[in-house]
């Protein structure tokens, strides 16, 4: 029942608060450039707009994937805040973000398809970290639910420095930040057209900003989660994470897509496996 | 609902170089930089013709853009206005006498708004675009206006098939 409520709270909150960061977000974009910046709700009315707008459909398969990629983002993050398994959690997320790709493979644009390739770079480069966070918290949490992983009374984050460390690295991935915003980023600046978006218009693109909303609160909660132990260290955590976050974005130049692959690897291989195997070993030796 | 009007509050802008020396060009960039910050309107530059709703162009028309103008103003769903910016873009400037010009941009593409100046200001060019939102908007009611009196007839259509 409890789970039942969190998959309904977040699936009708986190539109809002997902709009609300991106606004904040925005804002200390700007200042930390020199800028007044946009209003704190310009997020929602750049989506607002895009529903207003004429809909220039390519071919209709294209609002099939973007409505199922909205569709598997929203249930990936209602499961997790449902306490669902922290594996299938992963699995729908991975599978949301195929179907944005095969959204904008469906258009025979070369434009939207590099940014499809380059999402899928960034899927293999975070891919592995995110399962390894989700072992981490396995071996810390003894459950792959979310709920139990929630209600543990260990600190997780001193288990899994490493872990925590490597899984910010493919937030930057995630949250389409420099260096890492290949396939396509939130800035004025120009990629290629606009990477994997370029062929989405109208409601369409509304509906990805709209799932970029619910993936990015799923993700904040994922990163809660080393901080559960404590509500409030947890939600400080968070926000000192996301400034983080946005202060990366606005120092660092957008990388090749051979350093963004490279840089989610060497944060799994490095960071994350080795952190596993000192806990491993440290479990073991302890039991 | 159609009265809630988002649109002028995120206008996303396409910005295209026609045959300008880069002066306009150089002005259009500057009004982005943290002195001007059209940001603070929600005005975001876009380099996507199917994510803009207006486009700022420059300089004249020549037989090489004549079919590239043409295209960029095509991709830019509606409801979308366009702003000549500078004397090029208004009547080819000085360059309206040579072999390869056509004249201004109104020459390809319907212009709604003409900002004058050599090189405009960025202070100008923002006016300009002030100005395109209320015809945006205005344009932006037009269209959902027809839709309603389609949806209207539509309906009428399928009433008097009923009976």
């Amino acid at each position: 029942m409890n789970g039942l409520i969190g998959a309904v709270l977040f699936l009708i909150l986190a539109p809002i608060a997902g709009g609300l960061i991106a606004g904040i977000d925005r804002k200390i974009t700007a200042r930390m450039q020199g800028r007044v910046g946009p209003p704190l709700l310009q997020p929602f009315y750049d989506v607002g707009k895009l529903f207003e707008k004429e809909n220039v459909v390519v071919t209709t398969a294209q609002n099939f994937y973007v409505l199922a990629y909205l569709v598997f983002i929203a249930l990936s993050g209602a499961l997790f805040f449902a306490g669902g398994d922290l594996l299938l959690i992963i699995f729908a997320f991975t599978l949301a973000h195929v179907f944005l790709v095969l959204g904008a493979y469906a258009v025979h644009s070369p434009y939207s398809h590099i940014g499809a390739e380059r999402e899928l770079i960034q899927v293999m480069a975070y891919e592995p970290m995110i399962i390894l966070a989700a072992v981490g918290l396995y071996m810390v949490g003894g459950s792959f639910y979310v709920a139990d992983i929630a209600a543990a009374t260990v600190p997780a984050i001193l288990y899994l420095p490493g872990v925590f460390l490597g899984f910010a690295v493919i937030l930057t991935i995630k949250l389409r930040k420099s260096p890492f915003d290949i396939s396509t980023s939130h800035h004025a600046h120009q990629e290629i057209v606009k990477g994997i978006t370029t062929e989405f218009s109208g409601s369409t693109l509304g509906q990805v900003e709209i799932a970029h909303w619910y993936e990015n609160i799923f993700l904040l909660g994922f990163v809660y989660l080393f901080f559960s132990w404590n509500p409030v260290i947890g939600v400080a955590a968070v926000a000192v994470t996301y400034v983080a976050e946005i202060f990366v974005d606005n120092v660092t130049a957008r990388v090749r897509w051979q350093a963004a692959l490279k840089s989610g690897w060497l944060a799994a291989a490095v960071l994350g496996l080795v952190n596993l195997a000192i806990l491993s070993y440290m479990t073991i030796g302890g039991a | 609902m159609s009265t809630m009007a988002f649109l002028k509050r995120s206008p996303w802008i396409l910005h295209y170089d026609a045959s300008s020396c880069n002066g306009c060009d150089i002005e259009v960039l500057a009004c982005l930089t943290p002195l001007y910050d059209v940001e603070r309107f929600g005005i975001i530059n876009t380099g996507n013709p199917k994510h803009a709703d207006i486009l700022l162009i420059t300089g004249g028309i020549n037989s090489q853009n004549r079919p590239v103008v043409r295209n960029l103003y095509e991709q830019m769903p509606e409801p979308k206005v366009v702003v000549a910016i500078g004397a090029c873009a208004a009547t080819g400037g000085i360059f309206r006498e040579c072999y390869n010009i056509a004249g201004g941009v109104d020459k390809v593409i319907p212009v709604d708004v003409y900002v004058p100046g050599c090189a405009a200001r960025p202070e100008q060019i923002i006016d300009g675009v002030v100005k395109a939102l209320g015809i945006l908007e205005e344009k932006r009611e037009k269209m959902t206006g027809k839709a309603e009196i389609k949806e209207g007839a539509r309906h009428a259509a399928e009433a008097g098939e009923g009976t």
